[in-house]
Parts: structure tokens; sequence; C-alpha cells
């Protein structure tokens, strides 16, 4: 795709084993939670992965950046990134956008003007803050928000807590959400992730 | 889209929407793509006249331009067009440095500049009286940015956009009139439509 100009490319061969501090007994990039996540977007040629990064997410940001089948970039909202992946599924490219539990807040307009009305397959992972150990109250606020609005537009959604399970759940909602032309955000919970903790 | 300075937005013609999207629709002869922005933008599109690669929003404002960003993203050969009132994009400057970034050659933005929210009663915009869409677009990165002098001048701009190495953008100044038909709000017929008209989908 035309904007891999300018980004600095590495070669995916040689990705170490994930230092993911935050994920507790991760080996390798592909037994990881962020591993999976990789290599089951691959598999199913979701090549547009635009984000607005948390910390959680590091390490899969880092990765996909580091792999020339994706397309990653930052945006400046998550909203805007939500109306680049329904562009570019229109266009024929596959796409899921990468956010955090405070900007899922950010979304319920675009889901509902957007994604749902016209049928548009838009995955989302979420990060999950708020929760499990918050140490900023208003994480923890804005948490409570995002399944409230799920289930207020009746939208799919699951929580990853498992790793054993974590495959299984990614790779089936992303084929359900294209086959059914539906929406769908796969919550990352701190069980999955070992989440933020209070360190400064 | 040289390097002269571009004049000051108040000493350029003020225009009118359906003008000037006819004139630019009058101009597309390879099946580009046209994402019209939230309500009169759109509603000016569809009046110019129904084409199967136009895409109308009905919501999300400010997402014209990611939303045609992520289709010439998808379609790098293909020249996407995308329309936005300069309310909608306020909402979304931060895609300006997005689109400056990733630098799409395929794709012209169009800003509808008329200093008002015309649809919901034609209230100011906060930034009506001392911004600048240009220069907010020049400073976002988006070197391929100038105000159209009057409708030659857009159309020039339109053309030089054509061929241009890096993505466009065209400040317009109108008026404040309404748009002149109002698009039929079927938000999957307009996708599907889309997608056939960019080659993605067959019919049924």
């Amino acid at each position: 795709m035309a904007m891999a100009e300018g980004q600095t490319l590495s070669q995916a061969s040689d990705k170490k084993p994930a230092q993911e501090t935050t994920s507790p007994g991760s080996t390798s990039p592909e037994q990881s939670w962020h591993g999976i996540v990789l290599q089951t977007l691959k598999r199913n040629d979701i090549r547009l992965v635009p984000y607005v990064p948390d910390r959680v997410l590091t390490t899969l940001i880092k990765n996909l950046h580091a792999d020339p089948f994706f397309t990653t970039f930052p945006t400046a909202r998550e909203e805007e990134a939500v109306g680049i992946v329904s562009g570019a599924w229109m266009g024929g490219t596959k796409g899921a956008v990468l956010m955090q539990t405070s900007g899922f807040a950010t979304l319920a307009n675009v889901l509902a003007s957007l994604a749902i009305p016209y049928q548009i397959p838009l995955i989302m992972f979420v990060s999950e803050r708020g929760t499990l150990g918050e140490f900023n109250y208003g994480q923890s606020l804005v948490c409570r928000t995002m399944r409230p609005v799920l289930d207020s537009l009746a939208m799919e959604h699951h929580t990853a807590t498992r790793l054993d399970e974590f495959e299984f759940i990614v790779d089936r909602s992303i084929k359900q959400a294209i086959t059914t032309q539906a929406p769908v955000a796969l919550i990352l919970s701190p069980l999955l992730t070992g989440g933020k903790v209070f360190d400064k | 889209m040289n390097t002269q300075v571009t004049p000051p937005a108040r000493n350029t013609k003020v225009m009118n929407r359906f003008d000037l999207t006819s004139r630019l629709i009058a101009k597309l002869k390879h099946e580009e793509a046209v994402v019209g922005g939230i309500g009169n933008t759109n509603f000016d599109l569809w009046a110019a006249g129904h084409r199967p690669q136009n895409f109308y929003m009905l919501g999300s404002m400010g997402l014209a331009f990611p939303i045609a960003l992520g289709v010439a993203l998808a379609q790098p050969k293909r020249r996407v067009f995308a329309l936005e009132g300069d309310g909608s994009l306020l909402m979304q400057l931060g895609s300006l440095s997005t689109i400056a970034t990733l630098a799409p050659k395929n794709l012209t933005m169009v800003v509808m500049d008329n200093g008002v929210y015309q649809i919901t009663g034609a209230q100011p915009t906060p930034g009506a009286a001392v911004s600048d869409i240009v220069a907010i677009a020049l400073g976002s990165g988006l070197a391929n940015s100038a105000w159209a002098a009057d409708e030659e001048d857009f159309e020039r701009l339109i053309d030089q956009s054509l061929s241009a190495s890096a993505p466009t953008l065209i400040g317009v100044r109108i008026d404040d009139k309404p748009g002149v038909g109002t698009t039929r709000r079927d938000p999957v017929q307009i996708r599907e439509r889309f997608m056939h008209g960019l080659g993605v989908r067959q019919p049924l």
C-alpha cells in the first residue's frame, strides 16, 4: 500500500521473544496473547490496523509495525480509525482498530451512525483499563460505560480472559463479523494481558 | 498548489456548493470515488447526479476524510475525492495530520467553508471569524493545500490534483445556501452500491 513509504520496516523474521512486562508467562510471540492477535489477523487477511496506543498494546503495535504484511499507524482519535477501516472495507481491504477502554467511550456516535447502519464489519480490540487493579478513578468509571453501550446497540462483544480460549474467540469473532457484516468488540481483560498496574 | 502565498480566505470569491460539486462531478470520467460529508455536502453530491462511486454519509460527522483515506489506501490506483464542510472538519482536525503522514497521492480533499452550521440554523462555527482552514491544513503537513480563488481556479486545482505526488486539499468559500437535494437515507443500499461502484462486489 501507498503509505508504507516513510515507515521503517524491520525484518519480521528476526522477532525476538516478546518482552512483554505486563503479560506474565509469555515466551514467544506465537504463544502470547499479542502473538495470537497478530497471527489471527494475518490468517484472516486483515492488513490495515490503525490504532490509538495503550501501554498493554505496546508489544503488539511494535510487532505489527515490524511485519510488512500490515499497514499500521496511529490516528489522533479512535473515531478517525473507525472511519479509515470503514472506508478501506468498502474499498476491499480488511482492517481492525486497536484502542483502550477510554477510547471506546468516544465511539457511540460512529457505531450508531456508520458501522452498524451501513453494516460494516468493524473489528475492535479494546485493551481493558478500569478494573482488576485500576489506580485511576476516571478509568474505572469510564470502563463501566463500555458494556452498557455495547449492549444497548446489541453489538457482539467478548471479554477475553484466558490464553487457551483466545485464538478461538479472535478467529471466530473475526469470521462472524465479516460474514454477518456486523461490528465486534474484543475486550482484552487484564486477566489475559496482565493489564497496567500502578508503577508511577 | 505551488509555492505562492495563498490569498486569505476573505479575498476569495464566495461560491456555491452545488455549483462546485456539479463542476467536480462533470470532470469525473474514470470511476473516481467521491465521499460526501454529513448534511448539505452529501445532499449536493446526491443532487449533482447519483453515481455508483459516490458514498453519502448520514452521520458520523467529521469522518469524510478518514473514510476517503481508507478507500484511497485500499485502492491506490483509483482517484478518491472527499467533500467536507468546515464545521465537520473542525471535529476531526487530527485526521489532517494522519493523512499528511500517510500521504496517499490519490486523495483530493475539498473543504466547503461557509463558516456556519447551515443545516442547524446557520449558527457560526467556533473559528469562523478567525481560523483559516487551509493554513491549518498546511500546518498539519499537507503542503498541497490552497484556497480556490473562483470557480475556474477550483477546476484548475482539481485538475492539478489528478497528477499530484501528494494528497491535495482545496478550500472553497461558499454561500450559506442549503443543499439542493436530499439523499435517500438508506445506508445499506448506499454502502452496497458504493462497493459495486468500486468493483469490490457484484450485484446479487
